[in-house]
């Protein structure tokens, strides 16, 4: 009987204690985050959101967007994003999980090797490997210098801009310092795609529908 | 991509030099909050309105009855609340979680697993996350400290039946050393890109007509006590590998280091509170070589790179992030599961074979190395007693645990702990493999297919909650398998830990005499990672050998 009422009270203890630990740890405490984000670093806070000519909002420059048909094939103006299991949909987030010897990887490999060696025009031994690989999170906005450069003749020829002009922009979103010694070089495709767009607009200012 | 070896070597420098130079201020700290007499005003506040009585102290039991209950409310809280989600605030337009797969979570998050069963994104909203899920990864954290305080003070307290209050230590714990960690690591996150907000943004991208809805939510202040609690849980589907929740190297290097930060300072405190600092550099030094041992080896089977799919891409990319890319993700991946922790930021069921099988490795060690928030340091101490008992039988002499005798009933709770762990791993993945209907469920071939249920199993029992994710687990027999891995993995050893503290904290302590081993020093620090590595590599070399060691070997 001692124990059994030793246990209800403990219990009615554990129920309290989790109500008023949830007003501070699952209530004050986020609040206090955000409002502390709000104030000192809104730009990240909010999803690191970049706005285009207009001031609407364009991107994330956190999250890769792509210009895919159902296909899954991308746009041929622009910069393409790596392989992606979710369709670069940001309302999911998922690698492809196959193992490193499962025959579906081997095929979906192989397949992504041909396509991208075609919209390049380029052998298929010098496509990289981030190109014809699914990211971890299948919303990766970057992409290795090498697969950027490959890409570059492409783009500059949809847009209308001079290679030189494209290569220049590459530079400028490719990572460098700590974060790319840490991690490794990498050229965020999403940024690089509103500079070329808005580089493309303001080439060709006269040219209008 | 390619694995750069300075940056690999700058990595664990920066990482070591970094910990060395903060456990001794964080374990002084700690140390301060557990001894501590007084209670500020706010906590004695909280606890009169949860009835707490923080003068009077428990004896084990009830200080085990303690953690029971709370850990019983709040699986039955997390779960009964996930399926009125539709009705609470904050849930959008998302139905009740399924009931099952909400089992499971409620299981998880509160026993410091975090196995996700779930797809975030689609299943949970901002209430579940923010009040059930993140409140979790402070209280679990702070359960698994709270277990080995009472531990550490049964070895230093003589002629006593009383461990501590329960519920004074899980208060001073989350809101004295939890809370205000989390707070500055989640601020230093939203810095670099982590996003902290309560609503979606809408974007269009004019020039190439993509439009999208880029998510938003609480996910800074979930993420730095996923990874300071060695929870694991992450805000989205993809873990740390999503931008938004490790949007750079630099974060992912600081969200290691904090993975590291409290099981490696609590060593340190460990010392301070048995008044014989050398035992707690005895115990840092063991887990701080078991984790760089296990990080270089892990850096190795990386920038191997094996695997039939690998070499057809011209190296490694699949499931990496390309910000992050191996070397990054090899001292993530290999900080995560020696640690309770569990996130991700690499797909691992797409690793090399051989680093697949060093994660699973990292942890059927136990995660002692340095271990989940506290889980880690009460493992190694188990681990400590049957390294003398073993000493003890070589020397002929009745063995000696700084002055407690390791007498028959706390051999049979130690030898007990250390069976629990791979007695349910291998029993559970053993009974799963034998369903062919249930192995539907993990559509690789081959060892894979094995290493997949393996995985699960391992990182289930042991609590770390990282998976190889090509295996589906949402179905109840799944769920049931799991819940009970996690469950059991969990909770029967919390129970042998108290019992052995409250034993411990009865006997008087015997003056150390010529035959007494020594519990410090060189000689006993390799006995003890020796018996570490031994215990483990007897209880799940078979398995291993039938799945990434197959595989590995094969190719």
């Amino acid at each position: 009987m001692n124990i059994l009422t030793g246990y209800l009270r403990q219990l009615g203890t554990a129920l309290r204690f989790l109500l008023f630990a949830t007003l501070v740890l699952g209530v004050a405490y986020p609040l206090a985050v955000f409002g502390a984000g709000q104030l000192i670093a809104p730009y990240q806070a909010n999803g690191s959101i970049i706005k285009d000519g207009t001031g609407a909002p364009a991107a994330s420059a956190l999250i890769a967007q792509a210009a895919a048909d159902d296909s899954g094939a991308q746009d041929p103006r622009w910069f393409h994003a790596r392989p992606s299991a979710v369709k670069w949909d940001p309302a999911s987030s998922s690698a492809s999980n196959l193992g490193p010897n499962d025959p579906k990887l081997l095929d979906a490999v192989a397949a992504n090797r041909s396509a991208v060696a075609a919209a390049e025009g380029v052998d298929p031994a010098a496509v990289p490997a981030d190109a014809v690989t699914a990211s971890g999170s299948g919303l990766d906005p970057d992409i290795s210098p090498k697969y950027a450069r490959l890409q570059m003749a492409r783009v500059a020829a949809a847009n209308g801009l001079g290679s030189d002009a494209v290569a220049s922009l590459v530079e400028q979103y490719t990572s460098n310092g700590p974060a790319a010694f840490l991690g490794q070089p990498s050229v965020n495709v999403t940024a690089l795609n509103l500079a070329v767009a808005a580089a493309a607009r303001s080439s060709q200012p006269a040219q209008s529908k | 991509m390619t694995f750069n070896p300075a940056s690999f070597a700058v990595q664990v420098a920066a990482l070591l030099i970094v910990l060395a130079a903060v456990h001794k201020p964080l374990g002084i700290y700690l140390t301060g909050v557990f001894e501590g007499k007084t209670s500020s005003r706010p906590e004695r506040l909280f606890y009169r309105l949860s009835g707490i009585d923080a003068d009077t102290e428990q004896t084990w039991p009830v200080y085990l009855r303690s953690v029971l209950a709370f850990s019983a409310v709040s699986i039955l809280a997390v779960f009964g609340l996930q399926r009125l989600q539709g009705v609470l605030p904050g849930s959008g337009s998302l139905p009740p979680v399924d009931p099952w797969v909400a089992m499971n979570t409620a299981i998880s998050f509160v026993t410091n697993t975090n196995w996700q069963t779930y797809v975030p994104e689609t299943t949970v909203g901002i209430f579940v996350q923010m009040a059930l899920l993140a409140v979790q990864n402070f209280l679990s954290a702070a359960v698994g400290i709270v277990v080995v305080v009472a531990l550490i003070r049964g070895i230093a307290r003589t002629r006593t039946d009383r461990l501590g209050n329960f519920w004074v230590d899980l208060t001073r714990t989350s809101f004295r050393v939890l809370l205000p960690i989390a707070f500055v690591a989640a601020v230093v996150m939203v810095l670099g890109g982590v996003v902290q907000n309560f609503w979606p943004t809408d974007v269009v991208n004019q020039a190439s007509g993509v439009s999208q809805t880029i998510p938003g939510g609480p996910v800074a202040s979930q993420e730095a006590i996923k990874i300071l609690g060695t929870n694991g849980g992450g805000y989205f589907n993809a873990n740390s590998a999503h931008p938004f929740e490790n949007p750079n190297s630099l974060i992912s290097l600081f969200e290691v280091f904090l993975i590291l930060l409290i099981p490696s300072a609590l060593p340190y405190a460990y010392g301070r509170m048995v008044g014989d600092q050398k035992q707690g550099y005895t115990v840092v030094a063991v887990m701080g070589t078991l984790w760089l041992a296990a990080t270089v080896l892990m850096g190795w089977a990386v920038a191997a790179g094996q695997g039939t799919a690998t070499a057809a891409a011209g190296g490694l990319g699949e499931g990496f992030e390309q910000r992050l890319g191996p070397v990054a993700s090899a001292i993530f991946a290999t900080s995560t599961t020696l640690t309770s922790t569990g996130a991700v930021n690499v797909a691992h069921d797409s690793l090399p074979p051989l680093a697949g099988g060093v994660a699973m490795v990292n942890m059927m060690l136990g995660e002692v190395a340095p271990g989940g928030t506290g889980s880690g340091l009460y493992g190694l101490l188990i681990l400590s007693i049957i390294s003398v008992f073993i000493a003890g039988l070589m020397v002929g002499r009745t063995p000696e645990y700084l002055g407690k005798k390791i007498g028959p009933t706390e051999m049979k709770l130690a030898a007990m702990y250390i069976l629990v762990t791979p007695t349910l791993v291998l029993a559970l993945s053993g009974i799963t493999v034998l369903l062919p209907d249930i192995m539907a469920n993990a559509p690789a071939t081959g060892p894979h297919q094995f290493s997949e249920v393996l995985y699960a199993f391992t990182s289930g029992a042991n609590n770390n909650g990282s998976a190889f994710g090509g295996i589906t687990t949402s179905g109840p027999f799944m769920s049931v398998m799991l819940g009970l891995g996690m469950l059991l993995g969990r909770f029967l050893p919390i129970v042998l830990v108290l019992a052995l503290a409250g034993s411990l904290a009865r006997q008087g302590k015997i003056p150390a005499s010529t035959g007494t081993v020594p519990t410090h020093g060189p000689l006993f620090g390799t006995l003890l990672l020796g018996v570490t590595v031994i215990m483990t590599a007897l209880s799940y070399f078979p398995a291993l050998a039938l799945g990434p060691l197959a595989e590995g070997l094969l190719k």
